[in-house]
């Protein structure tokens, strides 16, 4: 026993515990129930619900459990006489103003303040006064509120502050008239706004897609790994009647705490979209028509036969998918004797493959996270792209950790940066080797070094890294997608090797990680190991028409870095199979072969997250009409080709089998040899540079279907962005209308002012429909008012 | 930067009050800010005006809503630009503020709470003490402490306003 650990009893029970912490931390851990409603473990105390009060021996009147530190030898009884009146005088206090609706309220079957009273409450109130009534505001498409439920634990304003780094909801008032809320009218912006659901005790804050829709006690409960960022955050499906109802966190320490993004919580909504394709279809006389899985596959066989034939078949499969599905795909165009075969769609800049990392990865694990000294972010708007990882970041933030920006736009963080710089997104691999400069890297595996003067800002950010014991240099999806991608990895490299600090890569899509391990990429197989000679990577297989495309998961629109140019590409192939889940616009165009996938949560499939951790996923619905489970089409497609080695009977077969391929992988970020990188310098001059990330609710097919994330905050992305002078410059106002001209291609796009964005700038994010005829997402444009 | 609502001589004076904390502890002037904002717009305040506190003080906005809703003298309505606020707490109660609470209303045509048409007065609701017991009954319009009140008296003050 150290000098920290202390004794103490609890209801008779001995009890040790760690001087300074809380009575209720005790208790909890030693499985005694005190009730409560304000004390959340992930928040600071606040103390304000008093539900928890229990006698403490000596102490003249209850003290609330959590709000008093363990003493020596205390001795608390949790259920005496004097506790059991406190806590039911408490109950019958909290329930003076509760409208005790249950019976209409969504949360009822699972309210903490229901449970409460039926545990420690009274059979009846004292009170016959009347009860205080709140108007509700509407705060957006995820959130319902019914605040005249509301007990002011003020868990949801705490999280707000101390968790999502953005104060929201507050209470405004006094006495009586205290309520919770956003005080105007306003749709909250948090990216991890959902929790506030599953931490309000009541049921004044709920779901809003799924209310009404279900009771929580009909609900079944299934564990499943989230697939939409790379951190696979642990989540549990609720099923009603086999139909995917709603989505909530799983508790996971190591990965994603006690929350989710709001992108993890409501992007289910999307499976039940009317775009599902439930039928196999085919192009007869320019049209698709429904057929049966015989005739579709057949064509698909046909279509791969020829393709590969004549040496043009290319595969993209998309970084969302399981990895069996990416595996078998891989597996099966290798066999087809095809090495063009990518998951990186969005690339521009493929010049590092020969030295890239068998799986470029976060390089440490989701804790370490929280407590670095210093980092360094390149190219990423981690907040909204891998939403939980920057929620621990700012942990490390707030505890003195400097966190530093490189940025195409000074994002808005939720923590104080330490430097944000924010260059033109051209000049990004220059304010990088400004850097490099301060930091006096060995910059001799970079041929054509321009001559780069850092000032105090670079040299602080060298410094910072220098000085720091852990320290992470990270390169982000725009760093990776960026045109002079190979010189900005050269420069991290060399960076974080004379800092000594972490090279991390922030994968972006669900399963990006598992894509590089199941061989997803046109130089390396299954397992990481090089290819004597490299295939297409996807850039060059959508720069011109090739015969064949199978497309696993694409939407091209969306997906490709060059939309504009990849749709034309395809358009021209003889042939497309497209095995998606979804059926849309595009795909009606180009498709040649349509046949109908499984979503998530319909079958079964592993995702790998940044940290190389494998989560697999149990098909827990039946995927719609003739829909099937990816893996198994490859399976039938592969047995019709006569392929070898391929017949597998249960997913988990593949699984094992990419394991053992995967058994001697060395996780790696740092390239190894002399090889040399040319300094590209990317630069756009004086031109009006168009720049643009693919929004959070972009990312994938299942998030692009979910309406409510669509019509949240986050969702609204259809802007030409610019700053204030640049308005001036071009004479226009925020919200006009203006033309953006891209390479021939015109858009209509309304004006927002945004400081953030760089000087000669406009911001135009990727990924929606409002602007994929534009193509590259760095490009001169010229704008033009409508 | 969009131009604040709050007008140059509010700003000063704002930043009169900042220069009085510490640069890290600028919501310390919340309280004179919004006191500031409030006067510059003929006694209360919008959200506007809350907001451009907000970012003068660098803090949430709603950080700001909380204050303004929990002072009892500051008015996030709209109202009449002489606040009257009588007193009707125990001693100023014991000293007849029944009285000059019922001569006031009358006098105006308004209960406590509203304000007159003409937008001249505003008739606070149940202001509680005001740390002038000795004087009672009292009443405070705008920012002066009116002591020893009778009808009379009121009358007099409230005729001398503009
Ligand atoms: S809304 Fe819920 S979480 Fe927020 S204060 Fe009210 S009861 Fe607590
Ligand atoms: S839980 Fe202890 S006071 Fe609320
Ligand atoms: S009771 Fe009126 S001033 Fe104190």
């Amino acid at each position: 026993m150290s000098d920290d650990d202390i004794n103490l009893t609890v209801d008779g029970q001995p009890l040790t515990a760690k001087r300074g912490q809380m009575l209720i931390e005790v208790t909890d851990a030693a499985g005694i129930d005190i009730p409560r409603f304000c004390y959340h473990k992930k928040l600071s105390v606040a103390a304000n619900c008093r539900m928890c009060l229990v006698e403490v021996e000596k102490a003249p009147k209850p003290l609330p459990a959590c709000a008093t530190p363990v003493m020596p030898d205390m001795v608390v009884k949790t259920r005496s006489k004097l506790a059991l009146e406190a806590q039911q005088g408490t109950m019958e206090f909290l329930l003076i103003n509760h409208p005790l609706d249950c019976p209409i309220c969504d949360q009822g079957g699972e309210c903490e303040l229901q449970d409460v009273a039926m545990g420690y409450g009274g059979s009846a109130s004292q009170y016959t006064e009347g009860k205080r009534v709140v108007m509700d505001k509407y705060i957006g498409p995820l959130i319902a509120t019914e605040m005249t439920r509301c007990i002011h634990c003020t868990r949801c304003v705490r999280f707000g502050e101390e968790i999502a780094g953005v104060r929201e909801l507050g209470a405004t008032g006094r006495g009586e008239n205290v309520r919770i809320g956003t005080y105007i009218e306003k749709s909250v912006a948090s990216e991890v706004s959902g929790n506030v659901i599953d931490i309000c005790p009541v049921g004044a804050l709920t779901a809003r897609p799924s209310r009404y829709s279900a009771r929580s006690w009909e609900l079944q409960q299934a564990p499943a790994v989230a697939p939409h960022d790379s951190l696979g955050s642990n989540i549990f499906v609720h099923l009603d009647n086999g139909k995917v109802n709603r989505v909530v966190p799983r508790e996971n320490e190591a990965i994603n705490e006690v929350w989710i993004s709001d992108r993890d919580r409501f992007s289910y909504q999307g499976l039940h979209s009317a775009d599902r394709l439930t039928t196999p279809r085919i192009r007869q006389n320019g049209e698709l028509v429904d057929c049966d899985w015989d005739t579709a596959l057949q064509a698909a066989v046909d279509a791969l036969r020829s393709g590969a034939g004549k040496g043009s078949l290319g595969v993209l499969a998309s970084a969302h998918s399981t990895l069996e599905e990416l595996y078998m795909a891989q597996k099966l165009a290798r066999a087809l004797g095809t090495d063009d075969i990518d998951h990186r769609l969005a690339q521009t800049d493929f010049s590092a493959d020969a030295s890239s990392p068998a799986m470029p990865w976060l390089g440490m694990s989701i804790n370490d996270l929280e407590s670095l000294d210093a980092a360094l972010v390149v190219g990423s708007n981690i907040r909204k792209e891998l939403p939980i990882a920057a929620l621990r970041l700012r942990k490390s933030a707030l505890n003195g950790g400097r966190i530093s920006f490189v940025n195409p736009l000074d994002f808005p963080m939720h923590f104080d940066a330490s430097v944000a710089l924010s260059p033109r997104y051209d000049r990004l691999a220059d304010e990088l080797c400004r850097i490099a400069v301060a930091a006096e890297a060995d910059l001799g595996k970079l041929r054509g070094l321009p001559s780069l003067e850092p000032d105090d800002r670079h040299r602080q950010i060298a410094a910072e890294l220098r000085d720091a014991e852990r320290a992470s240099l990270m390169l982000g999806s725009l760093a990776v997608n960026h045109p002079a991608f190979a010189t900005l990895a050269a420069l991290a490299e060399a960076i974080a090797t004379k800092v000594n600090a972490t090279l991390s890569y922030l994968p972006s899509l669900g399963n990006s990680a598992g894509a590089w391990l199941a061989g997803v990429v046109p130089h390396r197989r299954a397992g990481g190991s090089a290819l004597g000679s490299a295939g297409r990577h996807a850039g060059d297989m959508l720069n011109q028409s090739l015969n064949t495309y199978l497309l696993h998961g694409v939407e091209l629109e969306f997906d490709a870095a060059n939309a504009a140019g990849a749709m034309q590409a395809v358009a021209g192939a003889e042939q497309v199979i497209c095995v998606s889940a979804f059926d849309s616009e595009s795909i009606r165009q180009y498709a040649t072969v349509v046949l109908p996938a499984a979503a998530f949560t319909e079958s079964y499939g592993t995702y790998v997250n940044a940290t190389g951790h494998w989560q697999s996923n149990r098909g827990l619905v039946e995927p719609p009409g003739q829909a099937r489970p990816a893996w198994k089409i490859y399976r039938v497609l592969a047995d019709l080709l006569e392929l070898q080695d391929i017949a597998y009977t249960s997913p988990e077969q593949i699984t094992r089998e990419v394991q053992s391929q995967c058994a001697n992988i060395e996780l790696n970020n740092l390239t190894s040899g002399s090889a040399q990188t040319d300094y590209q310098s990317i630069d756009y001059g004086d031109a009006l540079l168009r720049v643009g990330e693919i929004p959070i609710h972009r990312v994938d097919p299942l998030v692009r279907r979910s309406v409510p994330l669509q019509k949240s905050n986050d969702g609204k992305q259809a802007f030409a962005s610019m700053r204030h002078s640049e308005l001036q410059r071009h004479n226009i106002n925020d919200g006009d209308q203006i033309v953006v001209v891209q390479n021939g291609s015109r858009v209509t796009l309304p004006v927002k002012l945004d400081d953030a964005v760089p000087e000669n700038c406009v911001w135009i994010p990727g990924g929606l429909t409002e602007t994929a005829a534009l193509g590259p997402l760095c490009a001169a444009v010229e704008i033009q008012r409508s | 930067m969009t131009e604040s609502v709050l007008n140059q001589h509010s700003l000063d004076e704002i930043n009169e009050w900042l220069g009085r904390y510490p640069p890290e502890q600028k919501q310390s002037a919340v309280l004179a800010a919004l006191r500031v904002a409030q006067h510059q717009n003929d006694g209360y305040l919008t959200t506007e005006l809350m907001d451009a506190c907000a970012e003068v003080l660098d803090m949430p906005k709603i950080a700001v809503y909380e204050v303004a809703s929990f002072y009892s003298m500051y008015e996030t309505k709209p109202c009449g630009r002489h606040n009257i606020a009588i007193c009707t707490n125990i001693s100023c109660m014991l000293m007849g503020s029944d009285t000059i609470v019922n001569h006031v209303e009358k006098k105006y045509g308004i209960k406590l709470g509203e304000s007159t048409a003409d937008g001249k007065i505003f008739l606070k609701v149940e202001e509680e003490c005001l740390a002038a017991c000795a004087g009672g009954p009292m009443m405070q319009v705008d920012h002066v402490y009116h002591t020893d009140l009778t009808p009379e008296k009121v009358d007099e003050i409230l005729d001398a306003l503009d």
